[in-house]
């Protein structure tokens, strides 16, 4: 390689410096989450349980499970986690932030379970 | 070591959390520098991510505790690869058409008025897809060779040989093109 390698690597690292996410890319992502969760969950709807007598049926329904379990455990923590950074900041103390933290962990998970 | 695989669901889930945010900027970056626009940048790290959660579990198997940034960039580079494919297009200009969209994180913001850089740019998107791919992972993600050659299927050697050409093109079309444009003002 040429003496002017290293120069040439800086400035190509320069060029080519890392992009920042969009600020609302984390809060789309969780949002397409979701939808996989309610798609999931109104294929299990619309499931007419005549049909499941068949055997040859249940692979949907069964794949409609895991990815409404999945995508929503996924989402109970993204939205803890997100919201646990805000608290962070505000909080007093370390006690008074785990409390709201659990409490938040409670509902998310209330607020996503009946559903299924 | 290799580190311990997750004992259930919550666990696995708490896993997948933390690899996303630990790679949701590499993830970004890459797809940036491939598909050259954020639009589809974030339609593309979209889709990694979603992918990437379906297949955590196995690949946290396989992997055996190496790090799993090879592995979702591969995801993204097996995505970007159907985008073209399904849109029957290549790579936009757009490194410098997106210096339309107002986004206060965009390369053209930070090369403007670098002529060096923007002549860079346009050097790496003129490279063979595997240069430019070995290219933006080793300069824009910061992944050593190892990490490279996992990424793009490759051995360690090859990867080394790679990157060594794709520098040494580059800096052929940047000086290339800098010998041109003096010919062009002296003309």
């Amino acid at each position: 390689m040429s003496s002017s390698a290293p120069d040439f690597e800086a400035l190509l690292r320069e060029a080519l410096s890392p992009i920042e996410p969009p600020a609302d890319m984390a809060v789309r992502l969780e949002s397409t989450l979701v939808s996989l969760t309610e798609l999931a969950q109104e294929e299990l709807d619309s499931w007419e349980l005549a049909a499941m007598r068949d055997p040859r049926n249940w692979v949907r329904p069964a794949a409609a499970v895991v990815i409404g379990a999945g995508a929503g455990s996924a989402l109970v923590l993204l939205r803890v986690r997100n919201r646990h950074r805000a608290r962070k900041q505000q909080s007093a103390n370390l006690l008074e932030l785990a409390e709201s933290t659990l409490a938040d962990i409670a509902g998310e998970a209330r607020r996503i379970m009946p559903r299924r | 070591m290799a580190d311990e695989l997750p004992k259930n669901k919550a666990e696995l889930d708490a896993r997948f959390s933390e690899l996303y945010r630990a790679h949701l900027r590499d993830v970004y970056s890459y797809s940036y520098y491939r598909v050259g626009n954020h639009h589809d940048a974030e339609d593309l790290t979209e889709q990694t991510f979603l992918q990437a959660y379906r297949h955590f579990e196995r690949a946290l198997r396989e992997s055996d505790g190496r790090p799993l940034r090879p592995w979702l960039i591969r995801i993204a580079h097996n995505l970007a690869a159907n985008f073209y494919r399904d849109r029957s297009r290549k790579p936009e200009a757009a490194i410098e058409d997106a210096g339309m969209i107002s986004t206060p994180h965009t390369t053209e913001s930070l090369v403007e008025g670098r002529e060096e850089l923007k002549s860079i740019l346009e050097g790496v998107q003129r490279l063979p897809d595997d240069r430019r791919e070995a290219l933006i992972m080793r300069f824009a993600l910061g992944m050593d060779n190892r990490e490279i050659a996992r990424a793009l299927g490759r051995s360690d050697g090859a990867t080394k040989v790679l990157l060594h050409r794709a520098i040494r093109q580059l800096e052929g079309i940047v000086n290339e093109g800098a010998v041109e444009d003096t010919t062009a003002t002296r003309a």
